[in-house]
């Protein structure tokens, strides 16, 4: 299935879209609104489970006199940012009477920072919600090596409290969840504006790219040679992943060929890697094995966005970057497991020097809620070691790097004028751990603000419980 | 080390040339520890690996070796509340995991001491990040009581235990209430159950292996009943604290120390009129069981306005690998300062919560956890805020011996600072 409006190439309808989403909310509609659309000749269908989020309504707001780290590696001392309609529309040293809208908040950051909203691209709030009790393990569909057919916003619980942490802790706008990693292929990923919402298709983030879940190394070959079946092994992994990746050839053959056939979802999903529509998330710890997925995606003709967990890609550093492929690490996560032996916290900021693409991940619904303190250990690290790596640029491993990763980079991850308004106010140095977020806005709108209770969402589950409404 | 446990004999036996050097850390910013202002432009004087006298005002014995830390902090090593440091080298590989024991048969009675293991990688890890000391607990396997946890030093040499059984560690809440059999009631049960056998066992009835306990662990209990052993509580939820509480009434001498407690603010007031410290999770803010539903990140400055004795641990929370977090933590409670409606520590305050606060809990605050005359030389030159996520240890002393900070890690570090090979394979690069 080719689906138009997920191609990167495509992005201009879902952004023309949101340019006229701004407005007050819109009656409840059916999770899915669109209607379907009719298949043409070839086998292109509407994308089910559309996103029906909408930004929510934002007054015209100026923030001055605050430091301004635009996402890109740029920093603006005593600047001045402006959103309008939903979107940044200017970010400067200062702006003009005429440009000064006449109705708009004025937020004085004086001694305060302004980044991007900050992006996790590796979470499963929602798919592992809190409380995690049984009834809530809905990350991994691990039954079988290869589940390309899921799609992870199935198992999506928007009433998860961990988005509210992630918001007003961690600064968290935009979020991709991922399928667990027992299996080799672990389904697709969703990604989402961190808004709560009734629904999945409320939250899911208008435009954004697929990303398709891969894992290397330990689960896969633990968790199914554990119940006596292939992979056993890592050249089990790499065995099973070859054979599908030879079917899906031949299904987006098929698909391709103009005459009727019996559809697929998983095969869709992987036909759709092969397209360069869906991005592949690829869970890999060790750098032999990370080298051979790059071969193997050669092999087939499709390309590795990001290295998830890639606690070794300080090794292959420039092989990443020549090859132009992401790595998705944390700080200083090691020794829970064998691959993750060799970790260390220079990691990123080796990556960073080599020129590759480093990102800042969590994986974790405590770690997301402070994403910019590990940036800040993971760079303090690199300069340790002698290197030269500002706070603008070590912001990028929060926004830019993994919006480009998640293929929404064109929408937000930065602050350009144009962007969805997702934007963090700071009390302080985002690179200190003393500083906490004042205000994070989402497409314009003011959606936390430490010093409004009413702008602290509390998720149905917390409603009535025990500290229902607390800081946290 | 173990000296300070050691009788003056053997000390004296064990004194080298090194340990009778004084040591004068000079004109840094001196922490205490013990929740007292910075002193800037301070002394720290340490001999025979104690220490002598620090802050201001403190003279420099003539023929003392002088570490100049002007610009530097220098504080009291970092005291990890609650670990399972030396227990695991690579958690998912069970040769190398010794947390739990729960296919031994044996519970109250497990000393987790030989257990400890110096030469496994997280010791030289974490001493890189200024952590000297660690309460260190065994994992509860077969039933609720875990066994006989010790306090460890980091430094580097073959003798980590700086006191074995310290503490008895049991599970109460969900998992305590699952151990035992499926419910609270059952848990409770056990424990009352466990408790009047080890006190059957003192008294000569019962023969004990075809009971609850076997005789070692009846053996392990005594000390417990008696109130001369700490006994350390794993406990969530407000309500299962108050129970626990009211268990006091049947086992009076028991010295309770909750750990964890996450909902501990909710009965704050009640805790600190029963005198139980507790040893806390610093930043659990989600409601990740239904024992948790009310936490927050002000519990610990909730606990400590409402006059509990609180100190920093890192329970179930990365506890064999990443003490190091612990100062990270202490940085997010004093952040919470700057919340409206949160409620933090100060940053004397939440230093101490990483460094005398569990040495006070745990009964050894007048040996170790801070820099007041007599105490460890666990001593720590830090190149800014210790609690700041930009600053590193420069030099870090245990027992004042001076340790090294090299680690697998930097090894790793070094070797591929440039990712390619040059003229041999990076096997050769040592």
């Amino acid at each position: 299935m080719r689906l138009p409006g997920f191609r990167l190439a495509a992005l201009a309808l879902p952004i023309a879209l949101m340019a006229c989403a701004n407005g007050a909310k819109d009656a409840p509609k059916s999770a899915s609104a669109k209607p379907a659309a009719k298949p043409d000749a070839a086998v292109k269908v509407e994308a089910p489970f559309a996103s029906t989020y909408k930004a929510y309504p934002g007054a015209a707001t100026v923030i001055s006199g605050a430091t301004i780290f635009d996402g890109e590696g740029g920093r603006i001392d005593n600047g001045v940012v402006l959103l309008r309609d939903g979107k940044i529309t200017s970010v400067a040293a200062e702006i003009t009477d005429a440009e000064f809208p006449a109705d708009a908040n004025i937020v004085d950051g004086t001694g305060m920072f302004v980044t991007p909203g900050i992006i996790d691209i590796h979470s499963h709030l929602g798919n592992y919600p809190t409380p995690s009790v049984a009834a809530h393990d809905d990350g991994n569909e691990a039954t079988s090596p290869t589940t390309p057919e899921v799609w992870a916003e199935h198992s999506v619980w928007p009433q998860d409290p961990g988005f509210s942490r992630a918001l007003a802790n961690g600064g968290i706008t935009s979020l991709q969840i991922l399928p667990g990693s027992a299996n080799l292929m672990g389904g697709r990923s969703v990604t989402l504006k961190n808004v709560y919402s009734r629904t999945v298709q409320g939250m899911k983030f208008p435009g954004a790219p697929y990303g398709f879940k891969m894992a290397c190394g330990e689960n896969p070959k633990r968790v199914y040679g554990g119940k006596g079946r292939m992979p056993s092994t890592r050249m089990g992994n790499y065995a099973v992943n070859r054979q599908t990746w030879i079917k899906a050839q031949e299904y987006k053959k098929k698909r391709d060929g103009g005459k009727e056939f019996t559809r697929d979802i998983g095969m869709e999903t992987l036909a759709g890697v092969l397209d360069g529509d869906i991005l592949v998330h690829n869970h890999c710890y060790r750098a032999d094995e990370m080298a051979q997925v790059l071969d193997m995606a050669k092999e087939f003709g499709y390309k590795v966005s990001t290295f998830h967990h890639a606690v070794e890609s300080y090794k292959i550093a420039d092989l990443l970057k020549a090859n132009d492929v992401c790595s998705a690490v944390w700080a200083d996560w090691w020794g829970f497991k064998m691959e993750a032996y060799d970790a260390i916290p220079e990691n990123a900021a080796l990556i960073n020097n080599a020129g590759a693409c480093a990102i800042i991940h969590s994986d974790d619904q405590n770690q997301i809620q402070r994403l910019n303190q590990e940036a800040a250990k993971a760079m303090a690290d690199g300069r340790r070691m002698g290197m030269t790596i500002t706070e603008a640029d070590a912001m990028r491993w929060l926004t830019i790097n993994p919006a480009k990763a998640m293929g929404i980079d064109k929408m937000t991850g930065s602050l350009k004028a144009g962007k969805m308004a997702d934007v963090v106010l700071w009390n302080g140095n985002p690179f200190s751990v003393y500083s906490r977020p004042a205000k994070v806005w989402i497409d314009g709108a003011l959606l936390f603000d430490a010093s409004n209770p009413a702008l602290r969402p509390v998720s149905d589950f917390e409603l009535g419980q025990p500290g229902s409404g607390d800081v946290k | 080390m173990n000296r300070l446990l050691l009788s003056a004999c053997a000390f004296a036996a064990l004194s080298s040339p090194a340990f009778a050097e004084t040591i004068a850390i000079t004109g840094g910013k001196v922490i205490i520890g013990d929740g007292s202002d910075p002193v800037d432009g301070g002394n720290v004087v340490i001999r025979d690996g104690r220490v002598v006298a620090a802050g201001g005002n403190v003279a420099i014995p003539a023929g003392a070796t002088i570490v100049d830390a002007s610009g530097k902090w220098v504080t009291p090593g970092i005291f990890a509340g609650f670990s399972r440091l030396g227990l695991a080298e690579v958690d998912a590989v069970d040769g190398t995991n010794d947390k739990s024991a729960g296919r031994s048969g044996f519970s109250a009675g497990l000393d987790i001491a030989p257990a400890i293991d110096p030469f496994r990688s997280p010791f030289a890890v974490n001493r890189t990040a200024g952590i000297t000391r660690a309460v260190v607990a065994p994992e509860a396997g077969s039933n609720m009581f875990a066994g006989q946890g010790a306090i460890a030093d980091l430094g580097n040499d073959s003798d980590a235990v700086t006191k074995a059984r310290a503490f008895q560690f049991v599970e109460f809440g969900e998992d305590g209430a699952q151990k035992s059999g499926g419910s609270r009631s059952a848990s409770h049960a056990t424990f009352r159950a466990m408790l009047r056998e080890a006190q059957d066992y003192a008294a000569g009835r019962g023969t004990f292996d075809d009971q609850l306990l076997r005789a070692e662990d009846a053996k392990a209990l005594l000390p417990v009943l008696r109130g001369e052993t700490r006994l350390l509580v794993h406990v969530e939820a407000a309500n299962d604290m108050l129970r626990i509480l009211e268990l006091r009434k049947d086992f009076p001498a028991l010295k309770l120390v909750f750990v964890g407690a996450s909902e501990g603010w909710r009965v704050a007031r009640e805790i600190a009129a029963s005198g139980v410290p507790v040893i806390a999770s610093a930043l659990n803010d989600l409601p990740a069981s239904f024992e948790q539903l009310g936490a927050t990140q002000s519990n610990i400055g909730r606990m400590k306005n409402a006059g509990v004795k609180v100190a920093i641990g890192m329970i179930d929370d990365r506890d064999a690998h990443q003490l190091r977090y612990s100062a990270q933590y202490a940085g997010n409670l004093v952040s919470l300062g700057q919340v409206p409606r949160a409620t933090g520590l100060s940053w004397n305050d939440a230093f101490a919560a990483i460094t005398s606060a569990p040495a006070d809990i745990m009964g050894v605050g007048d040996r170790l956890g801070s820099l007041k005359a007599g105490r460890a030389a666990d001593v720590v030159i830090w190149d800014g805020d210790p609690l700041e996520l930009s600053s590193a240890a420069e030099a870090v002393y245990v027992d004042g011996v001076l340790q090294p900070l090299d680690n697998r890690q930097a090894r790793l570090r070094d070797r591929y600072k440039t990712p390619g090979e040059s003229a041999l394979p990076k096997a050769y690069e040592k």
